[in-house]
């Protein structure tokens, strides 16, 4: 079966309930292959879902309209009563559950599909509370560090290799492909696939302690050569920064507290527990998605990181306020 | 009138005077503490689940004013994360399986026709244990320490590391503690049902309900060990550091394990007294039999049974391997099946009947509504693939908010319409009733049904806001004002229970019309509960006899001391008659003594030591030879 032919249903459906936004971080609107598997079976369970109810209410309306029409008793007899009992209480769930059970595993296999050895291959690393995203080459070596966003290209399967750095958490775009977890000590794989460019949200499906609610991330998908110029992109170190205004912003972030904790490839930032912030100019968000990744939010977060995201584990820094304005314009030109 | 007087009006012989005598409980503020009666203890723990309800519901109330509006600043998060998670723990430890626990207690000796539990001071210690570790639990949150990591619990993030402070140690030791409560109950009423019928009630004369505490009761004591186990490891490794769930060394994937072995089956504990109470409901408003009662105690017994199969559904999106979890579907969904029976023989005797719509059957259909919606969403739920998708969404918190309070609450509410009158001797009133339903119906799915709608755009559970821009905002809204409206409902039922404790009609001893043994004594029932233990010919024994006819009794059972009288396994033959302790403090003072030692073990390891010892000097004084130990074991020799 074909999804596309559902679609204007679940189109229907999540527009006449929510305009503002739909298909932003929704499972009603797949835009991938699994996604899409995943919806068509929901829709058909929902049909059959529908009619069992429909089933059980009726035979429960009519039986009673049945008894006070005709003003006394009219209970059926022990046979109708067994026979109902044995075709809609046994038999009906047993045939039910079996065509459930079988498509379920159907389903199921294209999640468990495997995907082509040379398929490019990202790895997640979950953090409290926020991504730390690897490329890898196919000897599986990190070539491109990078968090919070991931960049896909369109059409093409992209193997995960999910973990966690501390406690579980959950990678799940929904768009894309339900949620597998990351657990400690144990690396679990999935995929994705994008089927059309855009910006997909994701977000932590397990809880993760204090901030999970804003432990949530992007996937970007593109055409398969603007991810190729991002890729390679990323790969380059930082420039070192020609401008003097960048120059003293550089200056400012090399000499606080900042490098314990991120790095900039291309200098001697190096920090390790943090988000990689060598391309951090070209990205959409702050702070694990949670707020656009503008001059005032920066602003604000570098100065108070708990006003925006209270209980995550940065530090807040003092800076006079040239010192902040120069290391805003360098953190915004790392691109 | 109270109950002493009114028996002396209706009978001043010389029997009622001292059956009255012998099963009284001490009066007064200090004989309080002492009382260990069935009806008493069965009360209490009845009433004390209501009260964690309303907790439980509190905490509701405030998590949905704060998802009410995106971005909101209501509750911080570290106190949403301890409100979640206190509602999770009341809902499930501290309300759900001790209410139910609570009405099989006060309902299972009346519908068996004896006049005790078996095990009248373990029944008390039980009572205690519940309460302390509930007065614990909230202690806790009021202070500001409870546990932020969800009624799960997962490790890591409930490992010292990532939770340290005291909430997760109060999380882990009183829910053992916790534990001991229900596995006490469970046990007595296991020994209660099985040998304390009334002369004649073979197995399957026994009321549907009395099969269904039966199978909770087996399900408490194979479902409760593995999380006490579980929660005393993580304890472990919390106190005094051993490597449990530690991931490297151990494993935090067992932990999961273990939780949903105990988990999965606890819904079922849940739900299973509650499908008991439908049966006996139906029987009693459509006042005819249920149509197949072996059918429907096999499927008791099944999806107990299932119940044990299933845990793995809670765990799919933790890597397994497929075929392992698709193994898993196949069984989830497996329990639709006993399911699915049960629903359409109660359908059948409905059919054609013009059963009395009195507002416990508007529960029961109600429940019709809602469990079956419920059930249907956990099939889906069962698949692999889908699940990947709403697992710990608001989808999920739709579904079983769908199955707990439908599969639970509704009928628990039907169950309290229906029994109240033999709680109390007067009856719920009907209008008020009728609005409650009415309103908590309503309410209930304005709340819960867009949840479904919400899981599936991707919000997920246990957060404490969301961004604007993902235009959750007007539905949570919605699902809030709809919240606003089933606590009205809930509301007005507390409003009844009380309005009727003074003003409800005066209810007589049977006035359903029922057909089970409750009914045959006075509302509510004496401290010996029969004066005489009634003789039962067939399944239905107060519809064999006519309004005023006399029960067959037994007689020979001696009413100077507490005795009852104990029969055979199956069928229920005399076998001898037994003597039940009395009134006793000490049945406080251990469960004081346990609770400081497991409490204390949050604190100090010597308290542990400290606590057996108290133990064993609660469990002396408890065990401490009596005149009446001395008297029957002369008798005997
Ligand atoms: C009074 C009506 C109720 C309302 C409005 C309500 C609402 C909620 C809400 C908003 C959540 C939090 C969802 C999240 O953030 O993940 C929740 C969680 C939960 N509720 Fe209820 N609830 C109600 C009654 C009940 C009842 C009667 C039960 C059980 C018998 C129950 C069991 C639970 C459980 C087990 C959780 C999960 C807690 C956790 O994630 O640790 N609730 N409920
Ligand atoms: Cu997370």
């Amino acid at each position: 079966m074909d999804l596309r032919r559902l679609r204007p249903v679940s189109l229907v459906l999540s527009v006449a309930l929510l305009s503002a936004c739909a298909g932003h971080q929704s499972a009603l609107d797949p835009q991938g292959p699994v996604a899409e598997r995943i919806t068509l079976f929901f829709w058909i369970m929902v049909s059959v879902a529908g009619v069992i109810l429909a089933l059980v209410l009726v035979l429960l309306v009519a039986g009673q309209f049945r008894g006070w029409r005709q003003r006394q008793h009219r209970p059926l007899t022990y046979i109708q009563s067994r026979n109902l009992v044995i075709a809609a209480g046994l038999v009906m769930p047993v045939v039910v559950l079996l065509a459930f059970s079988l498509s379920s595993a159907a389903t199921d296999r294209v999640l468990g599909k495997p995907l082509p050895e040379d398929a490019l291959t990202i790895e997640v690393i979950g953090h409290q509370w926020w991504w730390e995203v690897h490329y890898l080459d196919n000897r599986q070596n990190r070539i491109v560090t990078t968090a919070n966003e991931i960049h896909i290209p369109v059409g093409q399967p992209v193997r995960l290799l999910l973990k966690s750095a501390d406690v579980i958490h959950s990678f799940w775009v929904p768009n894309l492909n339900g949620k597998t977890d990351l657990i400690p000590g144990k690396t679990n794989t999935s995929w994705v696939q994008a089927d059309r460019s855009g910006t997909f949200r994701g977000q932590c499906g397990e809880f993760c302690g204090l901030q999970h609610a804003r432990m949530a991330f992007l996937v970007e998908a593109q055409p398969a050569a603007e991810f190729q110029a991002w890729l390679d992109r990323q790969k380059q170190p930082a420039a070192t920064p020609a401008d003097p205004a960048l120059a003293r912003g550089q200056e400012v972030f090399l000499s606080s507290q900042c490098i314990m904790c991120h790095s900039v490839r291309g200098t001697r930032a190096q920090g390790r527990v943090a988000p990689d912030l060598t391309h951090f100019g070209s990205r959409q968000t702050l702070a694990a998605a949670s707020v656009p990744n503008s001059r005032g939010h920066l602003a604000g977060w570098i100065l108070n990181p708990q006003s925006i995201k209270p209980g995550n584990f940065m530090p807040p820094t003092q800076l006079a306020p040239d010192d902040l304005s120069a290391l805003l314009d360098y953190l915004h030109s790392l691109r | 009138m109270t109950e002493h007087e009114r028996t002396q009006v209706i009978d001043s012989s010389e029997e009622t005077r001292l059956l009255t005598e012998v099963w009284r409980s001490p009066p007064g503020f200090f004989g309080w503490f002492t009382h260990v009666n069935q009806t008493s203890i069965g009360k209490r723990f009845i009433i004390t689940g209501f009260v964690f309800f309303v907790l439980g519901g509190l905490l509701a109330a405030l998590m949905r004013i704060q998802l009410s509006a995106p971005e909101n600043n209501f509750l911080p998060p570290d106190l949403y994360n301890q409100i979640f998670t206190m509602h999770g723990i009341t809902m499930m430890f501290l309300f759900a399986v001790p209410i139910m626990e609570g009405f099989a207690i006060y309902i299972v000796p009346l519908m068996l026709g004896t006049r005790d539990m078996s095990f009248p001071r373990l029944n008390a210690f039980g009572y205690y244990v519940y309460l302390i570790a509930g007065v614990a639990m909230y202690l806790a949150l009021f202070l500001g320490m409870a546990p932020a990591v969800g009624w799960f619990a997962y490790p890591p993030l409930a490992d010292a590391r990532y939770s340290p402070g005291m909430g997760v140690d109060f999380y882990a030791t009183v829910i053992t503690f916790m534990e001991i409560s229900a596995l006490a109950a469970a046990v007595e009423l296991i020994a209660t049902i099985f040998k304390q019928r009334a002369p004649g009630m073979s197995l399957n004369r026994m009321p549907l309900f009395v099969w269904a505490v039966l199978v909770m009761s087996f399900m408490i004591v194979f479902a409760m060990p593995p999380l006490m186990v579980g929660s005393v490891m993580l304890a472990l490794d919390r106190t005094v550091g051993t490597h449990f769930f530690i991931p490297g060394a151990g494993d935090p994937l067992l932990w999961q394990h273990l939780f949903w072995f105990f988990g999965h089956p606890e819904v079922y504990i849940i739900l299973i007294p509650a499908l008991g109470m439908i049966s006996d409901i139906l029987t009693t408003f459509t006042q005819r039999p249920v149509f197949g009662y072996t059918a429907l105690v096999l499927s008791l017994v099944a999806i107990g049974f299932i119940g044990f199969g299933l845990w793995v559904h809670h765990m799919y999106t933790t890597g397994m391997p497929h075929l392992a979890s698709n193994f898993f579907t196949a069984a989830s969904s497996m329990v639709a099946i006993p399911s699915g029976v049960q629903i359409f023989c109660w359908l059948a005797t409905l059919w054609g009947t013009r059963p009395r719509f009195a507002t416990p059957l508007l529960y029961v259909l109600g429940f019709f509504f809602i469990f079956v919606i419920g059930g249907l969403s956990g099939v889906m739920v069962a698949s692999v693939p889908f699940d990947t998708q709403v697992h710990d969404t608001y989808f999920l918190v739709a579904h079983f908010h769908y199955v707990l309070i439908g599969g639970a609450v509704f009928p628990l509410f039907g169950g309290l319409y229906y029994w109240y009158p033999k709680l109390t001797g007067r009856l719920m009133n009907e209008t008020l009733g009728k609005v409650s339903f009415w309103l908590t119906f309503i309410g209930f799915n304005l709340t819960f049904f867009p949840m479904h709608y919400l899981g599936l755009q991707g919000m997920p559970r246990r957060v404490y806001t969301y961004l604007e821009p993902l235009g959750w905002g007007d539905i949570n809204l919605f699902v809030s004002l709809s919240a606003g409206l089933l606590a009205l409902g809930f509301l007005s039922s507390f409003i009844n229970i009380f309005w009727s404790l003074k003003r409800g009609e005066p209810a007589g001893d049977n006035p359903w019309h029922a057909d089970s043994l409750e009914w045959g004594t006075s509302s509510p029932p004496p401290a010996y509960n029969f004066r005489h233990i009634p003789v039962v010919i067939e399944r239905h024994p107060l519809w064999e006899y006519q309004e005023g006819q006399d029960i067959p009794v037994v007689t020979g059972i001696r009413s100077d001391r507490r005795e009852l009288l104990v029969t055979s396994l199956l069928d229920a033959h005399p076998q001898y008659r037994a003597v039940m302790p009395g009134p006793s403090v000490w049945p406080l003072l251990l469960a004081v003594a346990v609770g400081i030692g497991f409490g204390g073990f949050m604190f100090h390891n010597i308290f542990p030591v400290v606590g057996f010892v108290l133990s064993f000097i609660a469990l002396a004084g408890w065990f401490w030879p009596r005149e009446l130990t001395r008297e029957v074991r002369e008798e005997s020799s």
